[in-house]
């Protein structure tokens, strides 16, 4: 476990709140995920108790997390080393059981936020995120960005967009575009996505494909580009090139699917 | 008479039976425009309450007095952990905030009215929701001002609760013909009109639990072990 922060995930549901876990772990293995849901009687509904219990015992893996280290979360200054916990809640009383919790237990308050997204994209974007080392703000802004993926998805996709990205060639020195076929059966799902995203989140280059932002593993699996898809890829900045060449040859590779 | 933690403790076990009295009308108002749990969860959260006032009733006097923030403080952790649904937090933290501003073994009425508008001030932040939403705030609201121009005429703690309790009834009432904004209920839009809200409602059985509590005073057993 490198990452310095943690998900956890509260659901209404038992189940939903686990298969939601383990989608994000699937596209972030060193992140530290749990999923917590269902009420006091074990129903649909939320439990204060195993909410906090389940903030506590993260709280702790982190801070005994020798990689993760325990100064970073005992500094709590909101500062860039900040590690912590980053909490998505599904429906109204989730949520307010969330805030509750907060409320009533100072000592988590310090490092646990509460994201404002959509459940489970949410969690898939800020474990992608948090997954590249992220601290605690970066992440959060990660999943509450994520609110915005279906707009986003929409401008990329519209008739104008398409027309002036795919339209203009590589504009003078600073672009750099090539384009690529997707050749793995299963397309950009899940992991592929995540694989690409982390990457270009890596590489720090302004990377798209298709029009999308690369480095956000919501809009690349919304593409539902699948076997035989034909994908442009386009950067601009210092090292374009570089980066255009490596999504392209990640993307040629097959992510070991072929 | 100053309102002291044995008060506290009667409002807190006549609301419960008042919630098990109405939990099949707090259950099917919510069917109608909720998801139809909040009479059952109430009820399982005060009855929890009262156990918890029980086995704390069995053991021996602790050390210094009881406040009456203190049994406040004791309804709002057990609601939290023990009512599945919304109102668990709401409730949770409107008598976790009244707790906060009543850590003494007696209450005046100014302190009263203190204690009304912390719970006031709690749902309605925990809830993000304002007056005239078709909700408990709607209860809560009308019962601060009540409460509040019942202690500036200079009247007894009987007196703003009783004013309290008579406002929030009424405003539980006036939520029916309200379209919700907030909660649950928002998302049937114009068709939760004509229904009460059970937040409300349960909000006017909480506060004339309060006003009922004060009026029987002491009882001449040990109020602690009242059932």
């Amino acid at each position: 476990m490198t990452a310095r922060v943690a998900l956890v995930l509260v659901s209404h549901s038992a189940e939903l709140a686990r298969g939601t876990a383990e989608l994000a772990e699937q596209m972030a293995p060193d992140v530290l995920i749990r999923g917590v849901g269902g009420g006091p009687d074990g129903g649909l509904g939320t439990s204060l108790d195993a909410v906090q219990k389940v903030l506590g015992e993260v709280l702790t893996t982190l801070a005994d997390d020798p990689s993760v280290g325990v100064g970073d979360l005992g500094a709590g200054d909101g500062g860039t080393d900040d590690g912590g916990v980053v909490v998505l809640g599904d429906l109204g009383s989730s949520v307010l059981t969330v805030e509750a919790v907060l409320e009533l237990d100072e000592s988590l308050a310090e490092h646990v936020v509460l994201a404002r997204a959509p459940f489970v994209e949410g969690a898939v974007a800020a474990a992608v995120t948090a997954h590249g080392g992220a601290d605690l703000a970066t992440v959060l802004e990660s999943a509450n960005a994520s609110v915005r993926m279906f707009a986003a998805i929409e401008a990329a996709q519209s008739p104008e967009a398409s027309g002036t990205t795919s339209g203009g060639e590589p504009d003078g020195g600073s672009g750099s575009s090539r384009t690529v076929t997707v050749r793995n059966p299963l397309g950009l799902h899940a992991r592929p996505a995540a694989l690409v995203s982390r990457k270009v989140a890596e590489l720090g280059a302004a990377v798209t494909i298709d029009g999308v932002d690369a480095s956000s593993v919501l809009q690349l699996m919304a593409l539902g580009a699948t076997q035989g898809r034909e994908l442009r890829v386009e950067a601009t900045g210092e090292r374009a090139a570089e980066a255009v060449a490596t999504v392209v040859e990640m993307i040629d590779a097959g992510f070991g699917e072929v | 008479m100053a309102l002291d933690a044995d008060w506290a403790e009667r409002w807190v076990r006549r609301t419960a039976d008042a919630i098990a009295d109405a939990k099949d009308e707090l259950t099917e108002l919510d069917r109608q425009i909720g998801d139809g749990d909040h009479g059952e969860n109430l009820d399982r959260g005060f009855k929890a309450v009262v156990a918890r006032l029980d086995d704390a009733a069995a053991e021996p006097e602790p050390a210094g007095e009881r406040t009456v923030g203190d049994v406040l403080k004791l309804v709002a952790t057990t609601l939290m952990s023990t009512v599945g649904g919304a109102s668990g937090p709401l409730y949770g933290t409107a008598y976790l905030r009244a707790a906060k501003v009543s850590g003494r073994p007696q209450i005046d009425p100014p302190a009263v009215v203190a204690v009304l508008e912390a719970a006031l001030e709690g749902v309605a932040s925990r809830g993000k929701a304002t007056v005239g939403e078709k909700t408990m705030v709607d209860a809560w609201h009308a019962a601060v001002e009540a409460a509040e121009a019942a202690a500036g005429d200079g009247g007894s703690e009987v007196d703003v609760l009783r004013a309290a309790a008579a406002a929030a009834d009424t405003a539980a009432t006036a939520t029916i013909p309200l379209v919700a904004t907030k909660g649950r209920a928002s998302y049937l839009g114009e068709r939760s009109a004509g229904h009460e809200d059970p937040g409300a409602r349960s909000t006017a059985l909480v506060l004339g639990a309060a006003m009922a509590a004060a009026l029987s005073g002491p009882t001449p057993a040990d109020p602690r072990s009242a059932a």
